[in-house]
C-alpha cells in the first residue's frame, strides 16, 4: 500500500487490553454485590461498563492513529523541554487578555451575589498561596510539604493578635507577613543542607508541628474549638449594620444603603490589590539576579556552589518570601471566615497548594493563577457533582501527567534585549 | 619575591575517614598559567573545590593574595576575584546562554554586566549566535565555552578550570585550549586541572603532577613534558 491507511489492528488490541483491565478493576467491585450474608452476581452491569470502556478505548485509539490524531498528540506534547526562551521582541498574543481580566475583576463585584463573591475570594486566597509556594518549589526547587504552616501563622496571627493585643486587620496584615517570614527563616536554617526527599520530610514535620501546637495549646489558642476573628474595618469604620461601642458604621458614614456583603466586598478589593502587588513584585524579582539565582539553584546546586553563590542567602530568601506570601493569605482567610481552627491547616491543604503549583506548571505565574482557580472555584461551581469531585481531580491529574507533564502553562522567559545602563 | 596569587600550604583534606589530599603545597603566581595533572581520583577536583571551601581542608592553609581564605565563605572568595569553570561544565540547562552568563556576574553585581556580555560575545562568537538558546541545546564544546565565559563574567584575577577538555572531541579541545592561550597571553592567571596532560602542559608555564592526593612532581611545562615518568604515566609513554 502506498498510503498508510488506517490500521485497525492496533486499536482492536488496545481496546481488548483496556477491556481486560476494566474487567479486573470493576469485576469484583461492581459485579459482586453483598446481600446480607450472601452475595449475588451482577454480570450485566459489569458487561455494560467493560463494553463502554472498550468502545471508548477503541475510538480513542482509532482517533490517535489517524493523521489528525497524531498531529493533535504531537501538539499536546510539544517539546520535551522545560523552559521556552522567547525572542526579546516577543509579545504574547494573549496581551489583550490582561486588561480584559482586570476589567472583569473590577466589574465583577457589582454583579456577583454573596456566594459567588466568597467563592472568588477563596480562589484569590489560593492564588496568593500558589504564588508563594511557586517561589519555593517552582523557582528555587525546594520541595516544601509543610507550606500550610505559614498560612496558619498568618491566620492565627490575626486571631491571637486581636485576642491578646487588640490588633486589627490592618496592623496584622504586615505583621503576619513578617512573622511568617521569620518562621520561614527558622525553618530555612536547619534545612539549608538538605534537598529532595529529606527536605520534604522535614518541612512536612514542621507543618504538622505548627498544626499540633495550635490544636493542643488549649489555654492559648483555644485548641480544636478555634478562635473568632474580628471583622475587618476601613479607617476604623465597621461594616456591620450597627457599629459597636457607639461608632459610626461604614454605610452611614458614606451615606449609602446598608449592604450585608460589604465585608466581603472589602476583603475582595484588598485581596485583589494584594494579589496584583504580589504578582508585580514576583514579576520583578524573577528578572533580578536573585530570581535567576533561585532558578540556578533549582537547576544545578553544585554549579551554584562552584560559582561561589551565597546559597544561604538564596535559599533563605526563597523560604522567607514564600512564607510571607502565605502569611498574607492566612490573614485574608481568617477575616473571610471570621473564625479559625486547626482543621483548616491540615496536610491536605499543603498537598492542594502543591497540586496548584505542579498543575499550573512549576515556576509559571500564569499557570499557577489558572490552576488555583481551577482547583478551588471549579469544585464550588460543580457542587452538583460533589460526589465525583475527587474522581474528577484524579482523572485531571492523570490526563495532565500524560499530556502536560510540565504543567498547564510552560514556564517561558523573554530573551534579553540590550538594555541601557542597568543599576547594580 | 612577591606574594603568590594563590598558595596552598601543607593542605590536608578528608572525606570522612578517606584522605583526599596529603600535605599539598603549591603556588600560582600572578600572570602565570599553571596546570595540575593526575589520574582519575588523584584529588585534583577536591583541591580546586577546597579553594571555595567545599569541602574545607582539615589542616593547612590556602592563601589568596596573602590573605588566608581557608575558612572564608564561597561567596567571599568568588567576589574577591576567583572564578571557576567546574568539572563537567555544569551550565544551567534550562536557562538561556545570556542568563547563564548573567549568573556569572552575581559575585560582583550587575554594574558591568552589559559591557562584559559584549566582551564575552567577542571572545566566543558562537555564544553570540546562540544567546537566546537554552544551554542544554548547545554542543559539548559550546557548553564548555559557556562555562568559561560564565566564570569570566565575574572579572576574575584567577581563573580555575576543572577539566575543560572532558568529553570533547580532539578538534574542540584544540579550540578550547586556543582560547585559553589567548586568555593567558592577555594577562589572565590560569590554574588548570587536567587529565589531558599533553595539552595542559604545553599551555602551561609550570605544572604539578598529583598522585594519590600528593604532589609527586613539579617543574616547568616543558620539563614535565620531557620527564620519563610523566611520559609513561600520562602521555601514552613512548
Amino acid at each position: 500500500m502506498a498510503e498508510p491507511s488506517l490500521d485497525i489492528r492496533q486499536p482492536l488490541l488496545d481496546s481488548l487490553l483496556a477491556g481486560l483491565i476494566a474487567l479486573v478493576v470493576f469485576g469484583p467491585i461492581v459485579g459482586v454485590v453483598l446481600d446480607g450474608y450472601s452475595f449475588h452476581l451482577e454480570s450485566s452491569r459489569v458487561a455494560w461498563i467493560v463494553g463502554a470502556v472498550m468502545l471508548g478505548r477503541f475510538l480513542l485509539s482509532l482517533f490517535l492513529h489517524s493523521a489528525g490524531g497524531r498531529g493533535w498528540l504531537q501538539r499536546l506534547e510539544g517539546g520535551g523541554a522545560g523552559v521556552q526562551v522567547l525572542p526579546p521582541e516577543h509579545r504574547s498574543h494573549l496581551r489583550w487578555l490582561l486588561p480584559l481580566v482586570l476589567l472583569a475583576a473590577v466589574v465583577f463585584p457589582f454583579f456577583a451575589g454573596k456566594y459567588l463573591l466568597t467563592v472568588v475570594i477563596l480562589g484569590l486566597i489560593y492564588v496568593l498561596l500558589g504564588l508563594g509556594l511557586n517561589i519555593v518549589v517552582g523557582l528555587a526547587g525546594l520541595l516544601d510539604l509543610g507550606y500550610v504552616a505559614f498560612y496558619a501563622i498568618g491566620a492565627y496571627g490575626l486571631a491571637l493578635g486581636y485576642e491578646y493585643l487588640g490588633l486589627g486587620f490592618w496592623s496584622v496584615l504586615p505583621l503576619a507577613a513578617l512573622m511568617a517570614a521569620l518562621a520561614g527563616a527558622l525553618l530555612g536554617f536547619p534545612v539549608l543542607r538538605m534537598h529532595g526527599d529529606y527536605l520534604a520530610i522535614v518541612t512536612l514535620g514542621f507543618g504538622e508541628i505548627i498544626r499540633l501546637v495550635l490544636n493542643n495549646w488549649l489555654s492559648f489558642t483555644g485548641g480544636p474549638n478555634g478562635m473568632s476573628v474580628p471583622a475587618p474595618t476601613f479607617l476604623g469604620l465597621e461594616f456591620g449594620r450597627r457599629a459597636r461601642d457607639g461608632g459610626v458604621p461604614f454605610h452611614e458614614f458614606f451615606g449609602i444603603a446598608y449592604n450585608p456583603n460589604l465585608k466581603f466586598l472589602f476583603i475582595y478589593v484588598v485581596l485583589l490589590l494584594t494579589v496584583l502587588l504580589v504578582l508585580y513584585v514576583k514579576g520583578r524579582l524573577v528578572r533580578m539576579p536573585i530570581g535567576r539565582a533561585w532558578e540556578a539553584l533549582r537547576e544545578d546546586e553544585i554549579a551554584c556552589r562552584a560559582m561561589g553563590l551565597n546559597h544561604v542567602l538564596v535559599k533563605l530568601s526563597a523560604f522567607m518570601l514564600g512564607a510571607s506570601t502565605a502569611g498574607l493569605a492566612g490573614v485574608f482567610f481568617a477575616s473571610y471566615q471570621g473564625f479559625v481552627n486547626p482543621t483548616s491547616f491540615t496536610f491536605f491543604e499543603s498537598a492542594l497548594i502543591l497540586a496548584i503549583v505542579v498543575l499550573g506548571g512549576m515556576g509559571s505565574t500564569l499557570g499557577v493563577v489558572l490552576a488555583a482557580f481551577m482547583l478551588t472555584v471549579a469544585p464550588e461551581l460543580l457542587r452538583s457533582f460533589a460526589d465525583y469531585r475527587v474522581l474528577l481531580f484524579g482523572m485531571l491529574m492523570v490526563l495532565m501527567m500524560i499530556w502536560r507533564p510540565r504543567g498547564l502553562i510552560r514556564i517561558s522567559r523573554r530573551g534579553f534585549a540590550r538594555r541601557p545602563g542597568v543599576a547594580p | 619575591m612577591s606574594v603568590p596569587l594563590l598558595e596552598f600550604r601543607a593542605v590536608d583534606l578528608h572525606y570522612g575517614p578517606i584522605q583526599a589530599l596529603r600535605q599539598v603545597s603549591l603556588h600560582v603566581d600572578e600572570g602565570e598559567t599553571v596546570s595540575l595533572i593526575g589520574a582519575n581520583g588523584a584529588g585534583k577536583s577536591s583541591l580546586l573545590m577546597s579553594i571555595f571551601g567545599q569541602p574545607r581542608p582539615s589542616a593547612g592553609q590556602i592563601l589568596y593574595r596573602g590573605e588566608d581564605i581557608t575558612r572564608k565563605s564561597a561567596h567571599h572568595v568568588a567576589s574577591s576575584g576567583v572564578a571557576q569553570s567546574p568539572e563537567g561544565r555544569r551550565v544551567f540547562p534550562d536557562m538561556s546562554v545570556e542568563e547563564n552568563l548573567l549568573m556569572g556576574t552575581i559575585p560582583i553585581g550587575m554594574a558591568h554586566a552589559d559591557e562584559d556580555l559584549g566582551r564575552m560575545f567577542e571572545l566566543f562568537p558562537r555564544l553570540r549566535e546562540r544567546r537566546n538558546q537554552r544551554a542544554m541545546t548547545l554542543s559539548g564544546g559550546e557548553q564548555q565555552m559557556l562555562a568559561i565565559a560564565r566564570a569570566l563574567m565575574s572579572r576574575p584575577k584567577l581563573l580555575l578550570l576543572d577539566e575543560p577538555s572532558l568529553g570533547l572531541a580532539p578538534i574542540v579541545v584544540r579550540q578550547i585550549f586556543q582560547i585559553l592561550r589567548e586568555l593567558a597571553s592577555g594577562g589572565m592567571t590560569l590554574f588548570l586541572v587536567e587529565q589531558n596532560a599533553n595539552h595542559a602542559l604545553r599551555l602551561s608555564d609550570r605544572g604539578y603532577v598529583m598522585v594519590n592526593g600528593q604532589i609527586r612532581l613539579s617543574g616547568s611545562g616543558e620539563e614535565l613534558l620531557g620527564d620519563p615518568e610523566v611520559r609513561s604515566a600520562y602521555l601514552g609513554g613512548h
